[in-house]
Order: C-alpha cells, then structure tokens, then sequence
C-alpha cells in the first residue's frame, strides 16, 4: 500500500458534451440541467462521482481494496465475494464484543475504508446500529466535489424521433410507430471544481497517493466508458490541478481557481466546440508553495 | 477574542430538520452551520466556537435541484458478518435502489460570521487563547483548512477570507424580518444523546444577533 496523501489538492475539470445530454433533471422532464436565472448548465456532484465510481469499478474489477460500495447493475458482477479479513468476533454477541473492545467503531469504519475505494475517497453514512450501541457514524471522504457548470449558457434543444417498432399489441393494432423525444445540448463547456483534504486522508479514511493517481486517471477518463444514446459526445478537456506544498494548504482555492482563464474566443458568437475557447491558466500569478500540473 | 470571517459561495443548503425527506433550507445560515465552516477551518478539543452574529450581504434567492439518491445506508450488521468472512454483498445497487429526492437550496450566498472561541476543560496546560487565535489568523490569511469547509452540504464549497473593513452593508439594512424557530445547535453533552437545540430568529437589519438568545430543547 502506498503512502497516504500528504498534500492538499484543489482541481478543475474542464469537460464538454457534443449533441449529448450530460446530466438529465428529473424535475424537468429529464432535460438538461439549467440555472433557470442565468441559462448556463449545471451538472450535479454526483453525477460526476458516478463516473469515477463506474470507471474505477470497471478498470479495478474485484480487485482487493478497490471495491465499489455504490454500485450501478451489479447483477453482471454480482459473483462470490472473497472472503474478507477477520477480526474473530462472534456475530451473536456484538454487545459483548463492543464491550470488550470499545474500538469496534473505528474497526468497522476502518474495514469498510479499506476495502472500498469510493467510501475512502468521498466518504459514506453507516448506519447508527443503536441496538447493539453500535456508531460507526459519518466517514467524510478527503476528496470534494462541487457543481459543475457551464462556461457560458446552453441551450437546450428538443429532439424529436420515431421508432417504427410498437411496444405492446395494443398499440400495434392501431398505430405503426411511436415518436419519443430527446434532449441534447448542442455543445457546453463545463467546469466542476473540487478539493482534497489531506488531513481527512490521514486521520480518516487512509487516501493513499496509489489513490490519488486512480482518481486523476478516473476523471480524466470518465467518460470514455460513459458511451451511451443520450449522453452524445462527451469527453475531459483539461484537468488543472493544484498541489499545495503543505497538508493545510499553501493559498486560499478560489485564488488559485481564478488563475485559470477559459473565454470564448472574440470571433466566435456560439461555440461549438473546444477549440472555439481560449483557454490558459496564469502559473505566474501562482503563490509560492502552489505547483500546477495540467493535464 | 473574536473574528470577522466573509464567507461566500454559488450554493448553499442549510436544512430544515422538520422536512428532511424532500430538503429545504433556512433562509439564513444557522449557527451550526458557522460553527461547521470554523471547525473545519480550525479546531482543537481545547477550544468551542460560539457564533456571535451572521450578517447577510446577498438577497436570500432560491432554487430548487432534484436528484437521484440511495435509500440505504451501510449497514454495521452486515459490515461486521463480512468481516467475520461471511458472503454478504456488501454493496448497494444504485439502480434499485433509487431514490429521487428534491432539494431547494439558496443560491450566490454571501455572508460574514463574526464569533469567538472560548477555552475548556480539554486544552492543554500549554494552550492560550493568544496561541488558538494567532493560528486561526494565520490559517484563514493564507486561506488554509482541515478540509475545505462547505455551506451545509459538501458539494457547496464555501471560500473564505478574512472580513478587514468596519462596515458591514447587508442586503436587508431598514428591515426585520421574522424567521421563525430556527436550529441552533447539536447538543452533545449528554452521553450517547444528541438532542436539537433551536431558537427564535430575527434578521434585523440583515443581522442574525445570536448573543443572549434563549434556546429551547
């Protein structure tokens, strides 16, 4: 096992979508996710830790330590599970053995931590087992996510289609085919930002450096086992992340967030694609103690 | 010893304990929440923040995000029949078991909290007041935390500096508004028992006073 984190981390992503659907929103009719004030796109936290989850779920499959507690269609890989480390205490008798060992908490929380990769990096809820004055409580994960948003305001379109198979006979005696519609943005450039507590990693859940390298390959790949109809074109453009020399950090992030300049270029009036922005990040205006590396 | 912190950021959900299924914020941070963004910025057994007062510098708006979400939470039993080597599946299954659940959350909020800290019974014999404080300025100047503090939820990051200028302009300055009983705090004296503690909010000129205010359990 590598070593836990020692530094604090702030990153952006920078991603966008083609004729595609990033992040539907289930109160509007799947449609894309819009801040009705502004008109630009927004797309959840947790949408993007989906990604991670799955990409990480399909590169590590089963491997020891990279388990994925949140899973989506487990039936594919819903096999043996092997079996895990034991501790040698008899399932019947929890209250003893919380009596005996007052530190079962922290060892539940602790097992869960390093079997699964996503509760060690965002964190998950355990349920209070008041019965047995089980409280494995809160684990709060190193890794952070904010909203993503669109650089400038989208604008989403309805597509209608048909298809000329009919669902039930019903149907079919009366009509030959059914019209669906879809929703698609026709491009938006998006930036999600999020921050890494190294303190969280080495008090907490045990955030190894083998992690973190997981974690910047699973965001930059994110997408690229994300391929379906509505999600269109989707793909990790820049990755900026900033490494601060010290666990509590070196500067205030929406300092170094504003270091990044992202701007439509001056002859374009609807971007269509990533080439339409200018994009460069000011690494002299950087504090000392702060290193970016873009990817 | 007390401070002056601006905190600000794009969203924020300060959730009502009352409508939990389907969230809704307060219309204002609530005391826990500051004590949640100086906590994670700076904290020693040896120390309590108490908030003061929480100025509002932006309109109160809103908006509303629906998402989807698991019903289930780990469950110890099944964690620890896993550890004794038992074949349980130790995972939930996103898609069955989905949830959607709306949220309306507060949108571009800017506040100041101003609080201070006292000492307990937990510090240090070689901890001071003068030492807790020159490391929170030292902290919050060079924009340093434990983990990146958040305005209720860790998906609203709250940014945060230090407030320099002796005037604070609000965005409600010739108004009161009443806000009803709102959470004061998490009560965790009592062994094992955490119990709400709440109190009566008065936005008064865009100022949540929370010096002398009576809490109910």
């Amino acid at each position: 096992m590598a070593d836990v984190i020692k530094n604090k981390y702030d990153f952006a992503v920078y991603f966008d979508v083609e004729n595609g659907n990033p992040n539907g929103d289930p109160d509007a009719g799947n449609m894309p996710r819009v801040d009705p004030e502004t008109g630009h796109g927004i797309v959840t936290d947790v949408c993007i830790k989906r990604k991670i989850r799955n990409y990480v779920d399909v590169v590590k499959e089963d491997e020891k330590g990279y388990n994925i507690y949140i899973k989506s269609g487990v039936t594919l890989n819903a096999k043996d599970k092997t079996a895990f480390d034991n501790f040698n205490i008899d399932e019947k008798s929890i209250k003893e053995a919380k009596k005996k060992d007052g530190d079962i908490d922290r060892k539940i929380r602790d097992f869960m931590c390093e079997n699964f990769f996503d509760i060690r990096t965002f964190g998950a809820v355990m349920t209070t087992f008041v019965k047995n004055g089980l409280n494995c409580g809160q684990v709060k994960g190193p890794v952070q996510f904010s909203f993503a948003r669109s650089i400038d305001p989208i604008l989403p379109q309805e597509v209608s289609i048909t298809r000329c198979a009919v669902t039930t006979e019903k149907d079919a005696e009366d009509k030959t085919n059914t019209i669906g519609n879809k929703f698609i943005v026709p491009y938006g450039l998006y930036k999600a930002e999020g921050y890494i507590s190294a303190n969280l990693a080495r008090k907490v859940t045990g955030f190894s450096e083998d992690d973190l390298e997981l974690l910047w390959n699973a965001i930059l790949n994110m997408f690229e086992f994300d391929h379906a109809a509505a999600r269109g074109k989707m793909a990790v453009r820049k990755l900026v992340i900033f490494k601060h020399s010290s666990e509590l950090g070196n500067a205030p992030s929406y300092k170094l967030f504003d270091t990044i300049k992202v701007h439509k270029k001056d002859d374009v009036e609807y971007p269509r694609q990533f080439s339409d922005y200018d994009f460069s990040v000011d690494t002299d205006a950087l504090p000392d103690g702060v290193e970016c590396i873009i990817k | 010893m007390s401070i002056m912190l601006e905190v600000f950021g794009e969203y924020a959900a300060f959730n009502r304990p009352e409508l939990k299924t389907e969230r809704m914020t307060y219309d204002v941070m609530t005391p826990s929440a500051a004590r949640g963004i100086l906590d994670s910025i700076y904290w020693h057994p040896g120390m309590k923040w108490h908030p003061d007062k929480i100025y509002v510098l932006s309109p109160i708006k809103h908006t509303n995000i629906r998402r989807n979400e698991v019903k289930s939470k780990i469950s110890a039993r099944n964690v620890k029949s896993a550890m004794l080597g038992k074949k349980s599946e130790l995972y939930i299954d996103a898609q069955s078991d989905i949830q959607q659940r709306a949220a309306l959350v507060l949108k571009d909020v800017h506040y100041v909290i101003e609080a201070h800290f006292d000492m307990t019974d937990k510090a240090n014999p070689s901890d001071n007041p003068g030492k807790f404080q020159d490391i929170i300025r030292r902290r919050i100047e060079k924009g340093q935390c434990y983990n990146q503090p958040y305005f209720g939820c860790r998906e609203f990051p709250v940014n945060f500096r230090k407030w320099e200028c002796n005037y604070i302009p609000t965005a409600y300055p010739n108004e009161t508004k009443e806000l009803g009983l709102m959470l004061y705090d998490m009560e965790y004296s009592h062994d094992g028992e955490i119990t709400p503690t709440f109190f009566n909010a008065v936005l008064k000129n865009g100022v949540l006073d929370l010096n002398d205010c009576e809490v109910y359990r």
